[in-house]
């Protein structure tokens, strides 16, 4: 079966948890046998896996045409794609673009990031889906997230193909309820032309049935996994000096993670017990307000804030944490305590979040019991049953979570459309 | 001729209330009266009264012909005791018709037959007397909580006394063999043991109203044949359940009351009684040994003590408690003294079991937690709560030995002044015949020296009766005064 898959992020240039998810979804199909993807990213860096799926960059395909040779080719983009694969895609021009910038290959600049003229890019992604249909033969098109929606509503127009399209989140969960009306009107779109809808959680599907007024028979869940973490991360020491224990969040501090619960747990558990420490790491747009707040319970010198934290740090942080919280909001998957369980700590997670649903030996509680919160903390660091319940049995859960099995659902929906 | 020998089980735990980690040190009560109220007036109105009155009704019908027993917690009674009166009378009732019997077992429904082979003596012994004051019975059957049994079990209920024991027919022990016969323990040969028949006890606790059942609807006509149908030999069928399985798990709608009082008719067609385990012990003689060397019980499919033993949170939380078990036997403080009780019912790690499959779902339908860490945490700080008491009492810097002969010291030495005293006020009394009152002064000298030695009696008595608590004599010859020093003495080394 060959699908044509887009996506903004791929792995290792990523910058939230929708790269991850592509990845893994990815080859987890793959190692399913018989399939053929196509991965479409806006900005390949020439250093993504590509083993398992031929990567195209849209910054690498042709608009307009330019007369170029083969050499040329290969030299500019080389290092990303398959020169040949610039003159299909170059003889797949289906329109006069020559009114847009374009570059000397013919192509448009991405970013392949989240820019201020974030529209425009996703406008020029979907011109770009345009000429990879028309190139690439598919018998399904599956788009990743919104930003990628219009491209496969294009690519479904031109070649005719069902389109499956992959909810991994909804702007009900960015914004905490005030949702953007543009991409409200791009995820309805995209919603209303998909002949099948994947989100990555029950919850994320009550989204979109109750708020996109979707029919639920055209709603699956197929709810994310986890890649096996490397021997090097699971043998990270543990710093040395340890001596309190460590109780860590781990995201971007922003209103949909829930960060001020977090903190007002901690000033709970600090004045009961003092050998601990609660670590905040991340970065973003309410930290300085959880600094003053972390500052204004009295609670300072036992809290910390190490920034923004970035591959093998995050490993190293959790590696010296005993006890990891997500308290988010909402969150329609939430791949981080899942990593934590790999790495053997005990996790407690808001009810809130979509990987609730599939997780039994962890703590779920509401975002907003910061009582239950303090209470779960306590728990964990004061009584070892506890701890080593969690964390032996967490490990055991989360290796049963895989992502072929997540594939082998996705699989088995194409085949129900391709088959309809 | 055969036999059916029905014994129902009637248990309700102190349930917690939510403990805070803030609330250790600072509130002792521990329990959820709200809950244990509703839950034990509703499971009462709906089947516990109704299901007395079928019972009393069938008794009255089949002329004594109609047999049962019963086994109800310490912990239940006192529930039903506080909140629904009306149900112990209506027991008495029962019991006074003679054709009911009570069973022996551990007062809190307690783990202790695996854990604290002392504190099961004295809790079976504390059950005892309940029933005993309640019901006018001594129990001579034993049924451990939960059914739970091994051969160590079996040599301390027959240690105690017990003519026979009621446990249940797993799998992995029985093998090719039959429950419905008498066996005898093999590592106590006099103790005789009753296994529940599981199919036939569940046909009715479980099965009864489940439409999706093959034998659906089961009727007391096709029920009675069943037994009738049994090889000849198989005289014996126990059928041991929850009580609240007429009325509760069996809804009265589903006919589970007229089902009952059909078959006592439909049973004296085929020659077949009603017996209670008594009679059973008595009138038949065990078929074969049966050894049991690891523990096995009526629960969960595995019928094994995973249910409340099964992970590392249970097994902590059991081990913790009964750490302190020597401790709190010390103590005499009666809150302490029923806190420890109520802590010790199986329920408590029972809501802690993680298992996920078919076995979970019933464990999650009783526990008032959403998940068995949420039990876990709950659990151990009102245990922390708990022991930090017993620490206040009787720190561990002493360790036990050395406290219990404190405490013996003070003891003896108690009953020696009571001892004394008696003698003194018939002395007293005597000097008063005799002398009609002359004598008053006679005492007063007694008593006034007697204060002062105790000063300098005090640093060498502490330890002589220190290290040999057991040594009455040479404190008995001691004056009586020796009380107040010795106390002193303790509650030194306790601070």
């Amino acid at each position: 079966m060959k699908a044509l898959m887009f996506g903004w992020e791929f792995p290792p240039h990523i910058l939230g948890g929708l790269g991850t998810a592509s990845y893994g979804l990815t080859k987890g199909m793959w190692e399913n046998g018989d399939m053929d993807i196509t991965f479409v990213i806006p900005k390949p860096w020439g250093d993504e896996p590509n083993d398992f799926a031929n990567i195209i960059g849209a910054n690498s395909t042709p608009i307009a045409w330019r007369d170029v040779n083969w050499d040329y080719v290969q030299t500019r983009i080389g290092n990303v794609m398959d020169p040949q694969m610039y003159f299909n895609l170059r003889d797949h021009i289906y329109g006069d673009f020559n009114y847009m910038s374009t570059n000397d290959l013919g192509c448009i600049e991405f970013s392949g990031r989240y820019p201020e003229n974030l529209l425009e890019e996703i406008n020029n992604y979907s011109i770009v889906a345009g000429v990879i249909a028309r190139t690439v033969d598919c018998d399904i098109i599956h788009s990743h997230d919104w930003l990628t929606y219009p491209a496969g509503i294009h690519a479904k127009q031109v070649t005719g193909k069902p389109l499956v399209i992959h909810v991994h989140a909804t702007d009900f969960d960015r914004s905490r309820g005030n949702v953007n009306p543009t991409v409200f009107s791009i995820e309805k779109d995209g919603m209303n032309n998909a002949d099948h809808i994947i989100t990555v959680s029950n919850l994320t599907r009550r989204t979109v049935i109750e708020k996109y007024g979707i029919s639920p028979d055209k709603v699956t869940t197929v709810h994310n996994a986890v890649e096996p973490l490397n021997e090097e991360l699971l043998n990270l020491p543990i710093p040395p000096g340890k001596q309190n224990k460590v109780v860590t969040f781990l995201g971007r501090i922003t209103m949909q993670k829930g960060p001020e619960y977090f903190v007002e747990a901690a000033a709970q558990v600090l004045h009961k017990v003092n050998d601990v420490q609660f670590v905040m790491a991340g970065s973003g747009d309410m930290m300085d307000k959880m600094i003053r707040l972390a500052a204004k319970r009295d609670i300072a010198d036992r809290f910390h804030f190490t920034g923004f934290l970035k591959g093998k740090q995050v490993y190293e942080m959790l590696k010296a944490s005993d006890v990891y919280i997500m308290p988010s909001v909402s969150e329609p998957f939430g791949i981080s305590p899942l990593e934590a369980m790999q790495m053997g700590v005990p996790s407690i997670i808001s009810k809130q979040s979509g990987c609730a649903e599939i997780l039994d030996n962890v703590i779920k509680i509401d975002y907003w019991d910061t009582n239950a919160m303090a209470d779960a903390i306590y728990s964990i660091i004061k009584y070892p049953a506890m701890y080593n319940e969690l964390r032996n049995q967490g490990l055991a859960e989360v290796n049963q979570i895989t992502w072929d099995k997540a594939g082998a659902k996705v699989i088995n929906i194409y085949r129900n459309l391709i088959n309809r | 001729m055969k036999a059916i020998c029905f014994y129902f089980q009637i248990h309700q735990p102190f349930r917690l209330k939510h403990y805070r980690f803030f609330d250790i040190g600072n509130d002792h009560y521990y329990y959820d009266d709200f809950a244990d109220d509703d839950i034990i007036t509703r499971i009462a109105q709906r089947s516990y009264l109704p299901a007395n009155q079928m019972l009393l009704d069938m008794i009255k019908e089949n002329g004594k012909k109609f047999k049962v027993a019963f086994s109800i917690s310490g912990t239940a009674l006192e529930q039903l005791e506080q909140y629904v009166p009306e149900f112990i009378d209506s027991m008495k009732e029962l019991a006074a018709t003679g054709c009911v019997e009570f069973l022996s077992e551990t007062y809190a429904h307690s783990l202790s037959s695996l854990y604290d082979p002392e504190e099961f003596v004295a809790q079976v012994k504390a059950h005892d007397q309940k029933i005993h004051q309640l019901f006018g019975q001594k129990p001579k059957v034993f049924r451990n909580t939960e059914l739970i049994y091994d051969d160590d079990v079996a040599a301390m209920v027959q240690a105690m006394g017990f003519k026979a024991a009621i446990t249940a027919d797993a799998k992995h022990v029985l093998g090719w063999r039959s429950p419905n016969f008498l066996y005898n323990s093999a590592s106590a040969p006099k103790l005789k043991l009753m296994l529940k028949n599981s199919k036939l006890s569940d046909d009715i606790s479980f099965r009864f109203s489940n439409p999706e059942w093959a034998s659906y609807p089961l009727t007391a006509d096709k029920y009675i044949h069943w037994i009738n149908e049994l090889p000849q030999e198989e005289q014996l069928v126990n059928l041991f359940m929850n009580y609240d399985a007429f009325g509760e798990l069996q809804p009265r709608e589903s006919g589970i009351f007229e089902f009952m009082k059909a078959l006592p008719r439909f049973a004296a067609e085929c020659d077949i009684q009603f017996w209670t385990p008594s009679e059973v012990v008595s009138k038949f003689k065990p078929v074969a040994e049966l050894a049991v060397p690891y523990p096995m019980s009526w629960t969960d499919e595995a019928r094994d003590t995973s249910a409340w033993l099964g992970n590392t949170l249970q097994q902590e939380a059991v081990r913790k408690l009964y750490s302190i078990g020597e401790r709190v036997r010390l103590c005499t403080d009666r809150r302490i003294k029923q806190d420890w009780n109520y802590l010790q019912a199986s329920d408590h790690f029972f809501y802690m079991s993680t298992k996920h499959n078919d076995d979970g779902s019933v464990h999650s339908h009783y526990s008032p937690y959403d998940s068995p860490y949420t039990a876990f945490t709950n659990y151990m700080n009102v245990l922390s709560d708990f022991m930090t008491r017993v620490e206040e009492q009787y720190p561990a810097s002493i360790d036990n030995e050395e406290l219990n002969s404190l405490l013996l010291t003070i003891r003896n030495q108690e009953q020696e002044i009571e001892k004394l005293h008696r003698e003194v006020e018939m002395m007293r009394n005597n000097i008063v015949k005799d002398t009609t009152g002359d004598f008053p002064v006679d005492e007063e000298p007694v008593k006034e020296p007697e204060s002062e030695p105790v000063k300098e009696e005090k640093p060498a008595a502490k330890k002589p009766a220190a290290k040999k608590p057991a040594a009455k004599k040479p404190a008995a010859k001691k004056p009586a005064e020796k009380k107040p020093a010795a106390k002193k003495a303790a509650a030194k080394k306790a601070k």
